[in-house]
């Protein structure tokens, strides 16, 4: 939280991942693509791995969120409880506001 | 060989000296590394010295560091908050520090709250504190089943959790490491903190277990 930048989103925020499949590396695993869930936390600003991974130095850097997810609304058949979640770690270009 | 997304580093187990050609027929993945490092040594990216320093740092971390960290937060709520807000701070306390790339978040296990951690794109890992990750940690079994079912998971490890209780689960698929913070186990009370740390397990602080006492101690206080 070193970085003195003004967060695009705000803890709670309901969000949705995008449902996009571009080509090259990128940190988004499917199965959390197009799913919507709330910022539990914002990490800050950290190099871009989308760029990283080509050798590249990974500018502008990109917020990174701690996003959860309702197990329930990530897994059709999710076979655990009502109030399990999931958390993944994304960079602000994948989140959009719902 | 930092905590960075690596999801193969097989070759230096195959070879028992540093450069030393192994006599064994090596897999793809591993003579592909070979492969790989030979042409970063020779084309001077990285030299033998620095990949070994490298190396060597990695092995040196093992789960009695992060066991060490636990034990003194169940000792001390106020090292317990600041491990916490930020773990950074306080691990350096204890003469810990993290890889320059990374940051830890310690996640707190409560009565309703349990965590478990995973990368599902490969196997990002707190190697600050717990050394290299298991090889089960590493396998496409666990990661991609832990996300979608991690009651079953934690099950087979022999954690049976209570269907009232959040069951956590968090992927760390960017620059975050996660390390969970277990409940301490009752009757450990009047436990020293180098006792505490012994019931630590390293799987404990991934989540697919918790500390528990061994069967002579138990009924202590």
């Amino acid at each position: 939280m070193k970085d003195s930048y003004k967060p695009d989103y705000r803890i709670n925020d309901r969000v949705r991942i995008k449902n996009v499949y571009p080509q090259g590396h990128h940190r988004t695993p499917w199965f959390i693509k197009g799913k919507i869930g709330h910022i539990a936390a914002i990490y800050g600003k950290f190099l871009n791995p989308e760029q990283r991974a080509y050798g590249l130095d990974g500018c502008p850097k990109q917020a990174l969120y701690r996003i959860q997810f309702k197990q329930k609304n990530v897994w059709v058949n999710y076979l655990g409880e009502t109030q399990d979640t999931l958390c993944v770690d994304l960079y602000e270009r994948w989140i959009e506001r719902v | 060989m930092k905590e960075t997304h690596d999801d193969n580093n097989t070759a230096q187990n195959h070879s028992p000296h540093p450069g030393s050609q192994p006599d064994v027929k090596l897999s793809y993945r591993a003579s592909r590394i070979l492969a790989i490092k030979e042409l970063l040594t020779a084309k001077h990216v990285i030299s033998t010295t620095e990949l070994e320093t490298a190396i060597n740092s990695l092995k040196s971390r093992n789960p009695t560091d992060g066991a060490k960290v636990i034990a003194r937060a169940w000792k001390d709520p106020s090292f317990k908050q600041r491990l916490i807000a930020n773990s950074e701070v306080a691990i350096s306390e204890l003469g810990y520090a993290l890889d320059q790339h990374t940051r830890l978040i310690v996640v707190e296990n409560t009565a309703a709250i349990h965590n478990v951690i995973v990368c599902t794109l490969c196997s990002c890992y707190p190697i600050s504190l717990l050394g290299p990750p298991p090889d089960w940690y590493k396998s496409f079994g666990y990661r991609s089943r832990v996300v979608k079912d991690p009651r079953s998971v934690i099950k087979e490890f022999g954690l049976l959790l209570d269907t009232k209780i959040e069951l956590r689960v968090h992927d760390s698929t960017a620059d975050i490491r996660y390390l969970v913070l277990p409940m301490q186990p009752t009757g450990t009370s009047k436990f020293h903190e180098s006792e505490l740390a012994e019931l630590v397990t390293r799987d404990s602080m991934i989540g697919v277990s918790n500390p528990t006492l061994p069967k002579h101690r138990r009924s202590s206080d």
